[in-house]
């Protein structure tokens, strides 16, 4: 694997190593001194075209981690708002010998396009609509980590699918791993053609919550409403909406995750999202181990991470 | 092909072996003299008097009525970085056209006499083929006012075609209007059928692929809801419409139904409709960024199902070059279009008659006859007859290439089929009896 560019570039061993690797790594976390030399030399750019300062500083700390050069290029106050395309930012990169992107965009598919003009390793930190693989991979990890196995295990995704990087990723990784999706939305918020997605869909939260180990809720984008994808906040709320009562229907061992930001009261209750069976906190947390296993594998090696901090003493 | 010429003063042309289209299956002699063909066959030597002959050895090529595009866009004026009116229909004759119609969304606009009137004295002193401008319907393409159509229409350039092409004319009450303004001078409305409200945002075809790219989705109902609406209106109002650049297999039975009902309403298809599918945007690579976006396989079976049943009246290419930079960028930032003028024959060979979909002179229909017939054109869409403008296409139905965008006469080079190997090539193009192009190479 040269790039992470979507969920759908992992095969069910590379997506196991992924997280094999953030689990070796996410136990020097603990450890006193938290850098080891893995990347020493390498020079990681995140190149930032969207505001999105914890998925950036995520990785940027997964990269100084493991002691690479960390550049941040962020597109406000730089020579994009000067017109500047993204194959001259890349082309710059290159020059720079940046060895990986990783790059956050507004548009669909410009980490594709970015790997087509540096020699480097892309990772796809949020495209568009597209997909978010390294969200997908910190989720899988945090239900790995709280449930086991993911094979089998009943995952529901709530609310704005349509617009969601974070679905489409979770869609096709969950699949990958053997665990069974049921996306629950509005039908104005699900795509045409989820028929031919690998999960189930239902309209209805209340029917599906009782069959279900994971619940994720999706963050509903307040500039969405105003396009009459639902009639208000408040119906949103009270038809997909995460609540004590509802909380309630789920299995006593089901967890629940959001990607955050969330509207806590519209999306989520603050008693649920508070909850010890709330992961929203350690998918945080499990973001940074999971990102340094990309950056690892990526341009580090394939070999078992610790294995290979051991060996370098 | 050769050709060989004597001391000329008023040449005299000899068109030697081309099997006509349509007409019987041997080939024959076409002698072409003061811009008409003056006779065929075995009547066609020059004859004693004539001061100067040149031939045109044909053997093995097809000849085709000069080819008649009802859809390009030249961008002059305001965009001459893309192409300019000379360097389109310099690619016009590459691609076997002896008439182009321009489209009007240029900056400005084409949407007074003034500016169509440089359109057409443009192509005129370019010499290439004629250019005929389409005029818009609505001031600026902004919807909401009629532009001077009249005025147009008596202008030199004689606008006959009227076209927002680029948006929609959406506001019905102003597309009836349109439609019934224009019949005072036997216009036709060509409506870029998008609903606009429907395709907010969208930046391919709705469907299996979009929805996996995360790009937003164009649905075909944005395009048929606006075909079904503007044929009633049509026939409501007794007045010609064409639908441009017609995309979908619902759109296909819309029209097909609509005919049947006697409305009198005509349709195209675009080349790259006919070939390609919208899996091609997996690689985010805007080259294949258009619009109407590319379709499904099902789509591009009925779009060509319809192209030979005659539902769908002609072939228009939608040429619309853009400069590099508007395409070598993300997917949603990217320009839509792709150039088309010099590969539309190949790929209606390829779709079509190497798939036994339609013969030659089903082509000659297709891409001269009906396009010339739909704006009205006189000196053109002829058959290959005695008396007739001497507009002819040489065509080497044999021939296959790889199309390198580096090689097009046209001034951009975004042709989706960069690297593909495509059928046929065309030999020669003459305008009024002179060759526009011999040899393959322009004049």
């Amino acid at each position: 694997m040269r790039h992470l560019l979507s969920a759908e570039d992992l095969s069910y061993d590379e997506a196991i190593l992924v997280l094999d690797t953030a689990k070796e790594l996410a136990q020097l976390s603990g450890r006193s001194v938290k850098k080891f030399p893995t990347l020493r030399g390498r020079t990681v750019v995140n190149l930032f075209y969207e505001d999105s300062t914890r998925t950036r500083t995520s990785f940027e700390l997964a990269a100084k981690r493991l002691s690479a050069d960390v550049i941040n290029f962020s597109a406000k106050g730089s020579s994009v708002t000067k017109g500047e395309g993204l194959k001259d930012s890349a082309l710059t990169l290159q020059a720079m010998g940046a060895d990986g992107v990783v790059i956050r965009h507004s548009a669909s598919g410009a980490a594709h396009r970015l790997a087509n003009w540096v020699d480097g390793a892309v990772v796809n930190a949020g495209d568009g609509t597209h997909e978010h693989p390294t969200q997908a991979l910190l989720d899988a990890f945090t239900m790995r980590e709280r449930m086991g196995d993911l094979a089998g295990l009943r995952v529901t995704i709530v609310g704005d699918v349509l617009h969601s990087r974070v679905a489409r990723s979770n869609v096709v990784l969950l699949h990958t791993l053997g665990a069974e999706v049921t996306l629950v939305a509005p039908p104005t918020l699900v795509p045409v053609s989820v028929h031919t997605w690998p999960c189930a869909v239902s309209y209805r939260l209340d029917d599906v919550l009782p069959k279900t180990d994971v619940v994720m809720m999706l963050r509903v984008q307040a500039e969405r409403m105003k396009d009459a994808f639902f009639p208000t906040a408040r119906e949103y709320s009270r038809r997909y909406g995460l609540d004590r009562e509802r909380f309630a229907k789920l299995p006593s061992d089901a967890i629940v995750m959001h990607p955050g930001p969330m509207i806590r009261g519209m999306e989520i209750s603050a008693e649920v999202a508070d909850s010890p069976r709330s992961t929203i906190t350690e998918q945080v947390t499990n973001g940074l181990s999971v990102r340094m296993a990309v950056l690892y594998l990526l341009l580090g090696g394939s070999e078992s991470a610790l294995r290979n901090q051991e060996a370098q003493g | 092909m050769t050709q060989t010429s004597t001391t000329a003063s008023t040449p005299v042309r000899v068109i030697r072996g081309a099997r006509v289209a349509g007409g019987g299956p041997d080939p024959t002699d076409i002698l072409i003299r003061d811009g008409a063909i003056a006779a065929m066959g075995g009547d066609a030597s020059p004859g004693a008097d004539s001061e100067a002959v040149e031939v045109i050895d044909a053997t093995g090529l097809i000849a085709l009525p000069g080819l008649v595009d009802l859809h390009t866009h030249l961008r002059e004026p305001g965009r001459e970085d893309a192409e300019t009116v000379a360097t389109g229909a310099r690619a016009a004759a590459m691609g076997g056209y002896s008439s182009v119609h321009a489209m009007a969304n240029t900056d400005p606009v084409a949407d007074s006499a003034g500016v169509v009137e440089q359109v057409w004295r443009l192509g005129r002193d370019a010499g290439y083929c004629d250019v005929q401008p389409v005029g818009a319907v609505t001031r600026g393409l902004e919807g909401q006012q009629l532009a001077e159509l009249g005025a147009m229409a008596d202008s030199v350039a004689e606008v006959r075609v009227f076209s927002d092409d680029g948006v929609c004319v959406s506001d019905a009450l102003l597309m009836r209007r349109a439609l019934e303004y224009v019949k005072a001078f036997g216009g036709v409305i060509a409506q870029h059928a998008q609903e606009p409200r429907l395709t907010e945002g969208a930046q391919m075809n709705e469907g299996v692929v979009s929805d996996r790219l995360g790009l937003g989705g164009w649905p075909a109902v944005a395009e048929e809801a606006i075909i079904a609406r503007d044929c009633l209106l049509a026939e409501h109002v007794g007045s010609r419409l064409h639908i441009c650049h017609v995309s979908t297999s619902g759109s296909v039975q819309i029209i097909r139904w609509a005919k049947s009902r006697g409305c009198d309403v005509t349709a195209e298809v675009a080349p790259h409709h006919l070939l390609l599918t919208d899996d091609l945007a997996a690689s985010y690579d805007p080259v294949f960024k258009v619009n109407p976006p590319l379709r499904t396989a099902e789509d591009v079976s009925a779009l060509r199902e319809g192209l030979a049943d005659g539902t769908i009246d002609c072939v228009a290419t939608d040429h619309a070059p853009h400069p590099i930079e508007a395409k070598e960028t993300e997917w949603s930032n990217a320009a839509m279009g792709m150039v088309g003028l010099e590969s539309a024959l190949s790929v209606v060979q390829h779709t079509m008659v190497d798939t036994g979909l339609l013969d030659w002179a089903g082509v000659a229909d297709r891409m001269s006859f009906a396009p010339a017939r739909i704006g009205r054109l006189s000196g053109h869409g002829r058959p290959i007859a005695p008396g007739e403008p001497a507009n002819i296409t040489l065509y080497d139905a044999g021939a296959t290439r790889e199309i390198d965008p580096a090689a097009l006469v046209s001034k951009s080079g975004n042709t989706p089929y960069r690297g593909m190997r495509l059928p046929g090539s065309v030999a020669a193009t003459l305008l009024r009896g002179t060759p526009t192009v011999l040899e393959g190479k322009v004049q």
